[in-house]
């Protein structure tokens, strides 16, 4: 009895390893070892399956068709709608907008509720620690509207929230923050931060693109008005993504794109726009990826989050672990509260000849100054190497990795 | 210097070299090797301008022209990397403008790095090579235009 209820607990990663068919191949003649899931997960083979199952049987455009392909297409289109609904606890499913990735959502947002409500003098408030994919928009929308771009700073990876409190202020029009930090791991109390903007009076937008993949997400707990993930992240496929706005924000803002699928009725004079989500889905979309989206998710949810979760931070606990141990490694990054990525330096070493030796061995993992330079400038260092672990990483592969480190550490130096 | 061996020459001899590599490791470790021997770049030309676009890692590259011929010098902050623009020196400084613009270099896919350093923005060697070439081709330019090549300064003007 006791055992069975040990394995209802734990993951079995075992199990798991099966279902992923490219974690069968060979990288340069060893078994592949793969650390590079916070830039794209591997995907299931219920996944692959789906996108198959999606071209071979029922692909037809959706929502215009009367014919029978196009009624399955869009009732699987708007059944994924759905999904991400329930994955992130939005309220309707009006408010899930498909996207081709965060980057889009939160372009969207910029460009859209931007650019009808930041005037000169406003502030956008974002932190040290944001990808470049939240800042980039931001800058431009500044730049644009003659508007302030103001940044929370950090220290080993954590923001100071005092520092946030001095910057806002009644003219803090929206605080974009990033969840979990893709270079450092770093979950950031975006509860407390979307709190303390509200009470200022700006709106909060949620990068999620690291987060949605290891966290419970409830966007109605975290009360945030804007939240952007990708599905590549989180076991899904590539080019489709999710944007979660409050309904009555979403139905305020102008539409980003013109086209088909956006309209209600189109004169040559005036065009009248369709209703949420539709309104900023111009064009085809991405159905067959937004279709399969609902498998990923599905995938997740069925193994449980909180089991991946436990699995995932033992892995990386005994990662840091071993690495604080190999001579000149230091960690870069030290918060509290962590998802499974572990980023570090290596004494007179650059990050990227470990990591050409590393994929020697087989062993991938990220290394540069992942798409957030100005963090990289904070620490002082042109970047890292960042080993990020997913539900099918086992201890065995860290000690790969550990092994993979301490011969490049010897052959470099 | 490599003065009287063709650019082909060096390359030819390069991958008779690696030939005798038995594994990747051992590639590296000699790659790595020539890495840490390169003469270091003095600090005078660690400047923005001489960095080469397109590595991962810091890649300094200057280039000097002395009776018709093109010397190279260059540092990175990797090593690995510095091993690779060893190599493409070694191939490449002391010949003419002419000769380093046209060489094939086809030693890199024979020694099997544009296989194993895949070509994405991290690997860096094929805008070293493009950076070589574009020095090669000022200087047979600036070559020209001092030899007063009239049909070149009736296109300038």
């Amino acid at each position: 009895m006791i055992q069975s209820n040990t394995i209802t607990k734990e993951l079995d990663v075992f199990a798991i390893r099966k279902q992923f068919p490219a974690l069968n191949r060979q990288v340069k003649g060893q078994p592949l070892v793969y650390f590079d899931n916070a830039a794209t997960t591997q995907k299931p083979q219920v996944v692959i399956d789906a996108l198959v199952d999606y071209y071979t049987n029922y692909n037809a455009n959706v929502h215009r068709g009367i014919h029978t392909l196009a009624e399955e297409a869009t009732a699987a289109f708007e059944a994924s709608r759905d999904a991400a609904q329930r994955f992130i606890n939005a309220s309707s499913r009006e408010e899930i907008i498909f996207t081709r990735g965060t980057t889009e959502g939160i372009n969207l947002v910029a460009y859209s509720w931007g650019r009808k409500n930041i005037n000169a003098g406003d502030e956008i408030i974002i932190t040290e620690m944001e990808h470049h994919s939240n800042i980039v928009p931001w800058q431009m929308l500044c730049e644009e509207k003659g508007a302030v771009l103001k940044v929370i700073p950090q220290q080993d990876g954590e923001l100071l929230l005092d520092e946030y409190k001095k910057l806002l202020s009644s003219k803090t029009k929206l605080v974009s923050v990033v969840h979990v930090s893709n270079a450092l791991g770093t979950v950031n109390p975006v509860s407390a931060i979307i709190q303390l903007a509200h009470q200022a009076g700006a709106l909060v937008m949620v990068d999620g693109a690291q987060s949605t993949v290891h966290l419970d997400i409830d966007v109605q707990a975290m009360d945030c008005d804007f939240f952007a993930f990708s599905s590549h992240k989180v076991y899904g496929p590539t080019g489709i993504g999710v944007l979660y706005g409050k309904k009555h924000l979403l139905e305020a803002m102008p539409p980003f794109q013109g086209g088909g699928e956006m309209i209600k009725e189109v004169t040559l004079e005036k065009t009248t726009f369709n209703d949420l989500p539709y309104k900023f889905e111009a064009g085809t979309p991405n159905i067959g990826d937004a279709v399969v989206l609902k498998a990923a998710l599905d995938f997740v949810t069925r193994i449980g989050k909180e089991k991946v979760r436990n699995h995932e931070i033992e892995l990386l606990a005994y990662a840091t672990e071993q690495l604080v141990q190999l001579p000149g490694v230091r960690i870069i990054g030290t918060a509290a509260t962590k998802v499974s990525v572990v980023s570090f330096v290596i004494d007179k070493i650059h990050p990227q000849d470990i990591g050409i030796l590393l994929d020697n061995r087989g062993i991938a993992v990220r290394t540069g100054h992942h798409c957030a330079q100005p963090l990289m400038h904070c620490f002082g260092i042109p970047g890292t190497i960042r080993a990020s672990f997913a539900m099918y990483n086992t201890k065995e592969e860290v000690d790969q990795l550990i092994v993979g480190l301490q011969k490049a550490i010897k052959m470099l130096l | 210097m490599s003065d009287h061996k063709t650019i082909q020459e060096t390359e030819n001899e390069i991958v008779e070299e690696f030939s005798l590599f038995d594994s990747w490791d051992d590639k590296y470790e000699y790659i790595i090797d020539l890495g840490k021997k390169l003469p270091v770049l003095e600090d005078k030309h660690k400047l923005d301008e001489n960095k080469v676009r397109g590595c991962q890692s810091t890649v300094w590259l200057v280039a000097d022209s002395e009776n018709g011929k093109v010397y190279f010098k260059a540092d990175s902050d990797a090593v690995i990397v510095k091993g690779l623009i060893s190599m493409l020196i070694r191939v490449l400084s002391g010949h003419t403008p002419d000769e380093i613009i046209q060489a094939s270099l086809g030693f890199i896919q024979k020694i099997g790095m544009t296989t194993h350093l895949a070509q994405t923005r991290s690997n860096g060697l094929l805008a070293m090579v493009k950076q070589m070439k574009n020095f090669a081709l000022a200087y047979k330019i600036k070559n020209s235009m001092q030899h007063g090549e009239r049909s070149t300064e009736t296109k300038s003007n």
